[in-house]
């Protein structure tokens, strides 16, 4: 076999499933993680777990529980037909989906310590100085949580990009169509094509080491610059 | 003008505050855990009396019986915090540009970032972050803070406790002349019975949420001794 008969798409896949997994995450996950950390409201502990409990559930219940939400027949399913005429089961949009929900409570996890961490006095100064709340997340507590929210980036994108199992029972293993780089390395294995699959192995772990290695010496380097760097004068 | 009755109700003990403040500093004095920062945190509105009332020039930004509690962005208070609380991510320029009203909202307004600084002596840290700055001189840039609100009545929590001695009277003076300037009343909050009798026209020692006036300003005086 020469590299011609090499099949790209399944990186491509990849990469489109972590990028729009990673940005959904972001944008949940930074909202919910400032609410959890700054507000005190009835049954907080039960959303929490929620948050948190595909962390610990098995990838194969998370599909299962996914493929019964957004199934032909499923609650979120059914209307997507009905008022969008499409569906999620069988497509990228249903790995996305499932890298999404895996990923979200690393990120969310990752970003809410962070917040917590950051002085509540700051943040009282803020309101001492006439900050409205909005102002005082925007200005005070998410650049302060930056290094949280750069970890949670990293995780979360690692994460997406090496979903397997919830991704298999929701989009399936369609070559071309939403099979991700960890499914047509497995099946690629299971077929006998070594050579596919370790060409894959070898990519996806170099390509994983330079965007955690390039996030994590970019947080670095903006906190950095946030914190003045220099010693006390 | 501040004029504050309340009572707070703490795990060990109830708090008992009343103030009355024209002009001038108020010396809040006291063991650690009288509640003095209570107080303070009460006033600013970063903690909510059990019941009575806190006016500030007439205005109520507090009470329970009227059911009003003014937000603390809406009550036009500059607070100093124990341990500055500057923000370590800005610039000590940015830090002071912080609270300064919009163009819009005070239209008249001759005060300037450069004007504060200026009056601080802290001109040159302009573009230092907090983390390069000494003690002292982020004290002076949490004042500038504070000022640059344009507040109607400053609260300081121990802003002097964490400096060394010669700082620290350095910056007693600075109080004392920012006070003549400013012209608005200050509270001042201290465990160092000396410090509240350098820069106090009016002491209040506190000891568990109980207060007693141990000096009483000038002009309180004279009016005494006019009814007499």
């Amino acid at each position: 076999m020469s590299l011609m008969d090499f099949s790209f798409i399944p990186i491509i896949l990849s990469l489109k499933v972590a990028f729009a997994a990673v940005i959904i995450v972001t944008c949940t996950s930074i909202p919910l993680a400032g609410l959890m950390a700054k507000r005190e409201f009835l049954g907080k502990d039960v959303v929490e777990s929620i948050i948190t409990l595909p962390l610990v559930l098995p990838p194969s219940v998370i599909g299962f529980m996914l493929l019964f939400v957004f199934g032909k027949n499923g609650p979120v399913g059914k209307l997507l037909e009905q008022w969008f005429h499409t569906r999620i089961v069988f497509t990228l949009a249903g790995a996305v989906v499932a890298a999404a929900v895996v990923a979200l409570p690393l990120m969310y996890q990752s970003v809410k310590v962070a917040m917590e961490n950051v002085d509540p006095n700051l943040e009282k100064a803020a309101r001492t100085l006439g900050a409205k709340e909005l102002r005082i997340f925007f200005t005070i507590t998410l650049p302060l949580a930056w290094n949280g929210i750069v970890a949670g980036l990293v995780l979360a994108f690692a994460r997406s990009l090496g979903e397997f199992g919830a991704t298999l029972m929701i989009a399936g293993n369609i070559p071309g169509k939403t099979q991700t780089m960890p499914l047509a390395i497995y099946f690629a294995n299971e077929s006998g094509d070594t050579r596919q699959a370790s060409i894959l192995v070898i990519i996806m772990t170099v390509f994983s080491f330079m965007v955690i290695y390039g996030l994590n010496r970019w947080g670095k380097g903006s906190q950095k610059d946030r914190k003045g760097g220099g010693d006390h004068a | 003008m501040l004029k504050a009755h309340f009572e707070k109700k703490l795990p060990s003990f109830d708090l008992e505050a009343d103030i009355s403040l024209s002009n001038g500093i108020l010396a809040l004095v006291g063991p650690s855990g009288a509640g003095k920062t209570t107080i303070l945190q009460c006033i600013a509105g970063l903690q909510t009396p059990s019941q009575g009332e806190i006016k500030i020039n007439d205005k109520a930004v507090f009470s329970s019986e009227q059911g009003i509690n003014v937000p603390i962005r809406n009550r036009r208070i500059g607070y100093v915090f124990q341990d500055y609380a500057l923000f370590p991510h800005m610039t000590v320029e940015k830090n002071v540009m912080y609270g300064m009203p919009k163009k819009d909202n005070s239209p008249n307004k001759v005060l300037t970032v450069s004007n504060v600084l200026e009056m601080l002596k802290i001109e040159h840290l302009r573009q230092r972050y907090p983390n390069q700055i000494s003690g002292g001189e982020k004290q002076r840039v949490s004042l500038a803070r504070a000022l640059m609100t344009e507040p109607e009545l400053l609260l300081l929590d121990e802003p002097l406790s964490a400096l060394d001695q010669d700082t620290r009277k350095t910056l007693q003076q600075e109080l004392l002349r920012l006070q003549a300037q400013w012209r608005i009343p200050f509270i001042l909050v201290t465990h160092d019975p000396q410090e509240a009798e350098m820069l106090g026209d009016q002491i209040i020692k506190l000891d568990r949420g109980k207060q007693e006036t141990i000096k009483m300003s000038d002009k309180f005086n004279e009016t005494l001794r006019k009814i007499k």
